[in-house]
């Protein structure tokens, strides 16, 4: 079940295509990332899942449902350029926030109390947000996206301004929420989160998603039939249908000719030596990103 | 509504809660009191006496001056002009020659006065006064009148205005009451459209560099947001209103108590006193709550044109210093209206003062200034309509800029950019 689907949207802005006919579709129940090189139009289309700005064209569905001023309280947004009321306490920020996605005050409080509680946060709620580190204040706003339990959360670059313990709770955090049933939307240039964190992605690139679909499957999509062997002697014969990428002792990669299969490979490696390790080798999200952007 | 209420609300007690909103609002009636009070103290204290040193030579005695209550003359007719004159100009601020002359005719163009600085202009005025009534009586008394006649064929009128109302009824007008309250209720509304005006830019701007915009603006529209703003800045303004009126009633106790003892009647003159009385009683007359009423009208309607404006601007600024250029225009027929405010008491129903408080940019100010004289009951409703239309306009406008604005970060915008922004849509 997709909770959004983002049918050929287009937003203009003086006549630059921020966003040219994208779509792209998001699983309930998932992580999903968002990615794209800067001024991709990645901000545009967060802005436009959170009726910030209106599409000039396109449909947007929620749930199944078109998408309508009430869904805004079934999503938690983090923006990448985000900040509190300085002089405001802590609390009192945490239950407007809350109160403006629509929980009632008891309700909000609740929430709160239960949040600070679980991130050990409970002496920060009647310190003024000037008063609170840079990450202190990171993790409030972390807090207050996800206080009202949103279907769909989604976060622009949450983990910058976090030491690696932060973080790692916050990485925790997002995957509980995911456990729990909420569908979050990621959008980071940090690589290694998305390995780590997502399910699915969409690169998005001038306006237009070019690449959409489960990491695995992205991933195969990307496979260059490059294998990794590590074994016992010396392959002494050419392998037939093979480049040689590298041979060193008890360590060679091969790269298939003609996605010639597996089989072939094994074959003639076992032939000649004794293999311990063999595995094809993925590229990573960070090799799509660079390879599907420059060939653009 | 329910989230416009919750903006409105931490909005207002934020402004509120702040120690700064209490100073001021405690300060300012002592701040208002020290501008209109002081300088009539100022003027009315005659501590100082001009001292003058008179040296005459000429022989008809019945010419002589005599000392008032801020000039003192000094006759030292015994002296030599030439050998006194430098220690005279020290001692004394100026001295007065009258040369030896033939015929009293010639006194007019022969007093000379000498001093250290220059005379200033209301003293000199002040002697030639005095030294003209002196001749006049004297140019009298020659010609065989006796000045006591004139003084007493002299006549001094004093009109009594009325205002007819529609229904016939009369009231007793003041035109020196209904000036002073057109001079100081336009300098009021003027005073608060700025200083509740810039409070809204300021906390636009606020929300701007704190970056906390965007999250607030993914719960509720851009719109509630701005609006939410100008509405708790108009309640603060209220409130601050309500605060001085208790204040003004409270110092006016205590003044009462003290100073009603105190106060000097037998330095007036009868005609200061009747002329005080009146304007006393005609301001009693003025009424009172239907001014204030068509006040808080203008400041809140005027408040909301140009509020909406001022957070359109804020929306378009990163730092307050990138504020000015836009400010400079919007403040430009605040700044005019205020200073045509005294033309338009002048000729109160004019064509100037017609259109300017038809005007919605103006007519805070200008009818407000006009009010006090009477204004029909059509012109007031058409002038309240026009600036209704004209605030929803402008915050129409302001809207429009404000939610392309507040996402706007380090880019200089100009005025160009904001032309596009209003043909955005949404």
């Amino acid at each position: 079940m997709n909770i959004l689907e983002i049918k050929h949207v287009i937003k203009e802005y003086e006549n630059k295509k921020a966003l040219d006919s994208i779509s792209l579709n998001v699983i309930e129940g998932r992580i999903f990332g968002l990615l794209g090189p800067n001024g991709a139009g990645k901000t545009t289309l967060i802005r436009i899942i959170n009726q910030i700005t209106a599409p000039d064209k396109g449909e947007i569905l929620f749930s199944g449902e078109r998408f309508k001023r009430e869904h805004i309280q079934n999503i938690g947004y983090l923006p990448e350029e985000r900040g509190l009321y300085k002089s405001m306490k802590v609390g009192e920020q945490c239950l407007y926030l809350a109160q403006l996605k629509g929980l009632s005050k008891n309700e909000a409080k609740q929430k709160i109390h239960h949040w600070f509680k679980k991130l050990d946060m409970l002496d920060w709620l009647n310190k003024k947000v000037e008063e609170l580190s840079k990450g202190m204040a990171q993790k409030v706003q972390f807090v207050s996206t996800v206080l009202h339990q949103p279907k769909l959360i989604i976060l622009d670059e949450p983990f910058t301004g976090f030491d690696p313990i932060n973080s790692e709770i916050i990485k925790n955090e997002i995957i509980a929420l995911k456990e729990s049933g909420s569908t979050i939307i990621l959008s980071t240039h940090r690589m290694e989160s998305v390995e780590e964190l997502c399910d699915d992605i969409a690169l998005i690139n001038s306006g237009q998603c070019i690449i959409e679909g489960s990491v695995n499957e992205i991933k195969n999509n990307f496979k260059e039939h490059i294998f990794e062997v590590q074994f016992e002697g010396t392959i002494q014969n050419e392998i037939q249908h093979f480049d040689t990428l590298v041979i060193e002792s008890g360590y060679a990669i091969f790269k298939a000719k003609n996605k010639e299969n597996t089989h072939t490979l094994i074959k003639q490696v076992v032939e000649q030596v004794n293999v311990t390790s063999f595995n094809e080798k993925l590229p990573t999200i960070n090799d799509v990103f660079i390879q599907s952007v420059n060939n653009e | 509504m329910n989230k416009l209420l919750l903006i409105i609300k931490r909005e207002y007690l934020s402004r509120v809660r702040k120690k700064s909103f209490i100073i001021m609002t405690l300060l300012t009636p002592l701040f208002m009191i020290g501008v209109f009070v002081v300088p009539i103290l100022l003027a009315s204290s005659s501590e100082d006496k001009t001292t003058i040193a008179i040296i005459d030579n000429n022989k008809f005695n019945e010419f002589r001056l005599t000392s008032s209550h801020n000039l003192e003359y000094n006759y030292l007719n015994e002296l030599n002009l030439e050998q006194h004159k430098t220690t005279l100009i020290e001692t004394y601020d100026f001295l007065l020659h009258i040369p030896e002359i033939d015929s009293i005719q010639q006194i007019e163009s022969s007093i000379e006065v000498y001093s250290t600085n220059q005379m200033s202009l209301s003293i000199k005025q002040n002697v030639e006064n005095q030294i003209d009534k002196k001749l006049t009586n004297l140019y009298l008394l020659q010609s065989g009148i006796n000045p006591d006649q004139i003084k007493k064929s002299q006549s001094k009128s004093r009109i009594k205005t009325y205002v007819v109302d529609e229904q016939g009824d009369n009231t007793k007008g003041n035109s020196e009451a209904s000036f002073g309250i057109g001079l100081v209720g336009g300098f009021l509304i003027y005073i608060f459209i700025f200083m509740y005006g810039t409070m809204v830019m300021r906390s636009v701007i606020e929300e701007k560099t704190n970056r906390i915009v965007e999250i607030i603006i993914s719960s509720v529209k851009p719109f509630e947001l701005m609006l939410g703003k100008i509405i708790s800045v108009a309640l603060v303004g209220l409130s601050q209103f309500a605060m001085w009126i208790i204040l003004g009633f409270v110092f006016l106790l205590i003044a009462n108590g003290f100073i009603s003892t105190d106060i000097d009647v037998t330095n007036l003159n009868a005609n200061e006193a009747v002329l005080s009385s009146e304007i006393g009683s005609s301001l009693m007359a003025l009424p009172i709550k239907s001014l204030t009423f068509v006040f808080l009208i203008y400041f809140l309607a005027g408040y909301l044109l140009y509020g909406s404006l001022f957070a359109a601007i804020g929306s378009a600024s990163d730092q307050e210093t990138d504020s000015q250029q836009f400010i400079v225009p919007i403040t430009i027929p605040l700044i005019v209206s205020f200073v045509l405010v005294q033309v338009v008491i002048d000729n109160p129903h004019g064509g100037l003062a017609y259109w300017l408080s038809m005007i919605p940019f103006t007519s805070p100010i200008i009818m407000i200034a006009r009010i006090p004289f009477g204004v029909p009951l059509h012109e007031l409703l058409l002038s309240i309509s026009l600036l209704i239309a004209g605030f929803l306009l402008t915050t129409w406008v302001a809207a429009k800029i404000y939610r392309v604005g507040i996402l706007m970060y380090g880019k200089k915008i100009s005025y160009k950019e904001l032309w596009k922004w209003l043909k955005y849509k949404d």
